[in-house]
This record gives C-alpha cells, sequence and structure tokens, in this order.
C-alpha cells in the first residue's frame, strides 16, 4: 500500500500530493534570525519551557507552548519572546510583547511544521539579557505540501 | 476596508478575582494563506495573513496594552493565540487583528471582577 492510498485508508481523504516543496533552509538562516532578535546581547541558554510533542503527526497545527520563568513585576519581567522554526520557508513563526501586565510569561498558540526540525524560542527581558531554548519535533505529516489541506 | 466578518471565538474565566492571572483564549477564521503554497491550478496562492494581533485594557481611565503578536506564516490556520492578564481592574478588553490585504477585525469585551 503506497503512502496515498494508506492516508485515505486513514480516513484523511486529502488531496494530491504535489511536487512543489520549499527548499530546505541552511541552519547558518536560523542563526542569522536568532543574531538579530538578540541585537548585540548575550544568549544565554535557560528560563524557557517550550512544550511541544516530540512526535507530531500532522505539521498543518501544531500545539506549542512556550513560558519564561520571570516575576512578571515592573522591575523584572519578560518584554518579547520569539519563535523560530529551521526548516519552513521562513525562519520567523512569531514574536509576542509582554509586560508586567501579563503577571506570568506564558503563550500558546498552534504552529505549521514543513518537516522534522528544530524549534527555537528566544525571550527578552527588560534588564536587556536574552534566553533561548530548544526542541527538535519530527513530523510524520508536513503541512503545505497538500493542496486541498487547510496548511 | 470595512472592518471583516471573520467569526472570532473568545473565552475567558468565569469567575476573576481581583489580582488574578488569567488566560485569554481567542481564535479567529482566517486561512492564512503564506504565499508559498500552490492552489489546484499549480498557481501559487497570494500571500493572506493576519500579520499583527493586539490586546488593550481599558479600565475606563486608561488604555493600556496587554499583549501583542507578529504572526508569520508558520502560524496554523485559523489562529490560536492564549496569554495571559493580571487584573486589577474590571474594564475593557479590546482586541485587534490585521492583516494582509486590508483585514481588520475588533472585538471588545467586558472584563468583569467577580470576587
Amino acid at each position: 500500500m503506497g503512502r496515498r492510498q494508506a492516508l485515505y485508508s486513514l480516513g484523511l481523504g486529502l488531496g494530491a500530493v504535489l511536487t512543489v516543496r520549499p527548499a530546505l533552509a541552511s541552519p547558518e538562516e536560523l542563526e542569522a534570525a536568532m543574531k538579530a532578535f538578540a541585537a548585540g546581547a548575550t544568549v544565554t541558554q535557560g528560563r524557557i519551557q517550550l512544550d511541544v510533542a516530540q512526535l507530531v503527526d500532522n505539521g498543518n497545527a501544531v500545539p506549542l507552548g512556550v513560558s519564561v520563568q520571570s516575576p512578571m513585576t515592573l522591575q523584572d519581567h519578560v518584554t518579547e519572546i520569539a519563535l523560530f522554526n529551521e526548516k519552513n520557508p521562513q525562519r520567523e513563526i512569531a514574536l509576542f510583547t509582554l509586560g508586567p501586565m501579563s503577571g506570568v510569561a506564558r503563550v500558546s498558540t498552534r504552529i505549521r511544521l514543513a518537516t522534522t526540525q528544530t524549534l527555537v524560542a528566544m525571550a527578552r527581558m527588560n534588564d536587556g539579557s536574552v534566553w533561548s531554548a530548544s526542541a527538535d519535533v519530527f513530523v510524520t505529516l508536513a503541512a503545505c505540501i497538500e493542496t486541498d489541506s487547510d496548511g | 476596508m470595512a472592518e471583516s466578518s471573520a467569526r472570532t471565538l473568545i473565552s475567558l474565566p468565569r469567575a476573576i478575582r481581583r489580582g488574578e492571572v488569567i488566560e485569554i483564549k481567542t481564535l479567529i477564521a482566517h486561512p492564512m494563506e503564506t504565499g508559498y503554497r500552490p492552489g489546484a491550478d499549480g498557481v501559487i496562492l497570494p500571500r493572506d495573513l493576519i500579520r499583527t494581533f493586539t490586546c488593550h485594557f481599558d479600565s475606563g481611565k486608561l488604555r493600556v496594552p496587554v499583549f501583542s503578536a507578529q504572526l508569520f506564516p508558520a502560524i496554523a490556520a485559523n489562529p490560536y493565540l492564549a496569554f495571559p492578564m493580571r487584573v486589577l481592574d474590571s474594564g475593557k478588553l479590546i482586541l485587534n487583528w490585521r492583516g494582509d490585504q486590508g483585514f481588520e477585525k475588533t472585538e471588545i469585551l467586558d472584563l468583569v471582577i467577580t470576587g
């Protein structure tokens, strides 16, 4: 049984598989995007938790949560959280702006993943420090290659 | 362009205590067409994205930003965003989505401290 037949038999009923697929991005592009966000600050690993499944069977809508350890007071809070990917057509996923009004630094969304890849979250604090964390996600059905899906 | 008729779903907790940090969950019906994907005829579909989302709180005296987001093609169709807010006063929440092709949608909700 072919892949397509297998999909139909699973009841997914997706449209014709297209051959057009964006060229896979280089890791340098991800580094450049991270560097642009850091804007000269030293990037330290830690303080961030990325909540995403390690194994994703549909890349069209992948639940993703990001939280940053911070008291979120006027004196000490997260100002920005950025999400990046390694192999979608564009490195940026989203940029969130938070502040003391947030109370906690935690945001959830749903993203598209074109293929198995690494995700990166970065956070900027009001003192200017920049933090990062990454997560590897294995994708079995990619977003963006099926015509009739919503990806 | 005129206000979009896109459907939205916004969820707030039923009971809110003063000082509590709540989670505001939002969903808006939108294709988030990436601009990288060919249609049935093989021609690339034009990009149609929601680019920005903002949430402001208006206490009646002061309007302050709570949260904002810049969205890119990697955000799934029908963008879902859940974000926190520390509630110190009752007031109004003003949610605004803007995007390509003149897309704009605003929702205004009452935020009421119940206890």
